[in-house]
């Protein structure tokens, strides 16, 4: 197998990308819970404290807002902290630190101060956690001006964008979506290489429709679009990998060629990311469209424990395909 | 006593006149409605910012409040620049993008104020955090008020100090109200045992006497310096003023009598000159001297802050991001 076949996890992608970072500047340092010789309750930082010592790879008490905000003040003093926060839930814990610090001080200063500073955390349902261990919480720190928010949905894409994001003088935060650490796997080239924030990729050309997807959506979307084919459906399927900022333009472009649009994010339907996404592609497509622009995201509920109702809540192929194909004037 | 002594004596006073003279000028700036926006008077607590400041080096670090000012000009700042800031001027630390309550200056090791009651904790905690593994010598001072000792975010902080010996040192101001609240109505058990309770280094010092401040900063900062961890400092004050420069009739809350006592028997600025003149250091005409000439400064300030330029429009969307 040559390098540029080689395959990763979706974690071991995430860990590579970190233990370059670690290797290459030695202000960089991760810290949270259980991250050292546990490696994280998701096993994904396995191996790193033994290469980059307890310093670098710090565990920390069960304190999230306060090991976030140590992370904000050593970022504004010369360090590059890479906070984990376990679950994606916890963000209520952190916010304050994040929006109200993290996201402002450089505005605030007049941009005087720097906040250099990476929160990865985790979102995705599907796992039998129940309503505190499964939301997919982008939308609110995307809400936030100041902080740039990542969804990465391949290997290739979580290990670049965590390495610009760790390069990048602004607060960046990471959602990695929890299921997908090591069900999914795909190619990683072991050169170096970054994939630069705020550029949408386009994961499956097509000219019937465009399914924007974020994170593990992108599969939902793929797997739809490949249902689609079979009944003669072309489906474009964009993943705009950064929620902030956006790129607009690889969207809108893709609307104006397919003339229909559905928007999927594993985030509350409400007030969600999709209802972002609809309103630009909306605003800056309107007079190519042919049906009005659809979103789905999980169902505005608590996300429940029992499979049989946890499995409702979340997008799937085929509610996507059949969606797709009434907006295609096919029933 | 050293003729250093002497003068680094009557530095502090001119310090704590500094802060005095430019809060008494804002709160005319409020009344006058030059002023948008309020502001959280200092006045009264001059010696803690004034006596710990004085213990740190330029390049230490400090965290700061919504009642800031002190802080900020105590570290360094110049005041035309802050009364700049304070009326949203272009020429203000922040571009104007800050106002009172989030004054920051890099130069002078200001990593802001926060109007988050308590917020900065974690982020004094952490900037003494890089300090120690940067190697760099420095260390931070976290001032908050009483108030502050209601948030859970200053005790995770005062334990992650602890644990990891990170050199940072908890002000805390208690000038006994919390907005409009007496703390003994918000705040059980020992102020100084909740700090002990992780194991810190505790003080408790009269913050209306700037050389107990100062000597008491001196240790502890020196300390932590050394590597030997974090302290916590009980600074026992008084507001003047209300909580904030609107918050005029008070005594619902406190009575007069209490506001004229802490000002006639145990104000900062007299019970520093009362002391140097009894020890034959100064004379009333120093003091004078002092006076009239920060006076001169404030006013100049104030008046090149009224008639410098508002931020242009284009600055709003500036400093979003890096």
């Amino acid at each position: 197998m040559s390098t540029s076949e080689r395959e990763l996890t979706y974690g071991e992608a995430i860990k590579e990308a970190l233990a370059e970072e670690l290797r290459r500047d030695p202000a960089v340092f991760i810290l949270g819970e259980d991250i050292a010789e546990a490696g994280t309750t998701f096993k994904v930082l396995n191996g790193l404290v033994e290469e980059f010592g307890p310093e670098r790879v710090l565990d920390t008490p069960i304190s999230e807002p306060g090991y976030t905000g140590l992370a904000v003040g050593a970022a504004m003093t010369g360090m590059r902290p890479v906070v984990d926060i376990m679950f994606g839930d916890f963000s209520g814990l952190i916010l304050d630190q994040v929006a109200n610090q993290a996201a402002k001080i450089h505005y605030m200063s007049g941009g005087k101060l720097k906040v250099p500073l990476v929160l990865r955390t985790t979102m995705g349902a599907g796992r039998r956690s129940a309503a505190q261990h499964s939301q997919s919480l982008q939308a609110w720190y995307s809400h936030i001006p100041g902080l740039k928010v990542v969804v990465p949905a391949t290997p290739y894409d979580a290990k670049g964008l965590m390495k610009s994001a760790i390069r990048d003088d602004n607060p960046v935060v990471i959602l990695e979506d929890k299921m997908m650490y090591k069900t999914v796997k795909g190619p990683v080239p072991a050169e170096e290489y970054t994939v630069p924030i705020g550029v949408a990729d386009v994961k499956r050309g097509g000219t019937d429709i465009t399914l924007v997807a974020t994170s593990s959506m992108v599969y939902v979307a793929l797997d739809a679009a490949k249902m689609l084919d079979e009944v003669g459906i072309s489906a474009e399927v964009i993943d705009p990998r950064t929620l902030v900022p956006l790129d607009k333009q690889t969207i809108v472009e893709s609307v104006k060629k397919t003339s229909r649009a559905i928007v999927i994010d594993e985030g509350y339907e409400q007030y969600g990311v999709t209802a972002e996404l609809a309103s630009i592609i909306a605003d800056e497509a309107f007079y190519y469209l042919d049906a009005p622009v659809k979103r789905m995201g999980a169902m505005n509920v608590p996300i429940p424990f029992s499979p049989a109702l946890e499995d409702l809540t979340i997008p799937n192929a085929k509610g996507v395909f059949d969606m797709a194909k009434s907006l295609c004037n096919q029933s | 006593m050293s003729e250093v002594d002497r003068e680094h004596w009557l530095h502090m006073y001119e310090q704590m006149f500094r802060i005095r003279a430019f809060e008494e000028q804002v709160n005319e700036l409020y009344q006058s409605a030059k002023m948008p926006g309020l502001a959280h008077l200092y006045i009264g607590e001059e010696a803690i910012a004034v006596g710990v400041c004085e213990a740190l080096t330029r390049e230490d670090y400090i965290t700061s409040t919504h009642r800031g000012h002190g802080h900020c000009l105590a570290k360094g700042a110049s005041v035309d620049k802050m009364f700049a800031e304070l009326l949203g001027k272009d020429a203000g630390y922040c571009h104007g993008k800050g106002g009172s309550m989030h004054i920051a200056d890099q130069d002078t090791g200001n990593l802001g104020a926060n109007a988050i009651v308590g917020g900065s904790s974690a982020i004094a905690t952490g900037a003494a955090f890089a300090s120690k593994r940067l190697g760099n010598g420095r260390v931070t001072v976290c001032f908050f008020g009483e108030g502050a000792l209601g948030q859970g975010l200053v005790y995770e902080s005062m334990n992650m100090a602890q644990l990891w010996k990170l050199p940072v040192i908890f002000v805390c101001e208690n000038n006994l109200y919390n907005e409009y609240t007496h703390h003994s109505e918000s705040t059980a058990g020992s102020m100084k045992g909740r700090a002990e309770a992780f194991g810190i280094l505790t003080v408790e010092v009269d913050g209306q006497n700037v050389r107990e401040v100062y000597e008491t900063a001196g240790k502890v900062v020196e300390r932590a310096r050394k590597g030997e961890g974090p302290a916590f400092m009980l600074c026992h004050t008084y507001r003047y003023h209300g909580h904030h420069v609107g918050d005029i009739a008070r005594e619902y809350y406190r009575p007069k009598q209490e506001e004229q006592l802490w000002k006639t028997e145990r104000d900062p600025l007299t019970t520093l000159s009362n002391w140097l003149l009894q020890h034959q250091m100064a004379d009333q005409g120093i003091f004078e001297q002092i006076e009239s000439s920060v006076n001169d400064e404030v006013q100049a300030a104030v008046t090149f802050a009224l008639n410098a330029p508002l931020p242009a429009p284009e600055e709003v969307s500036k400093h979003v991001y890096v």
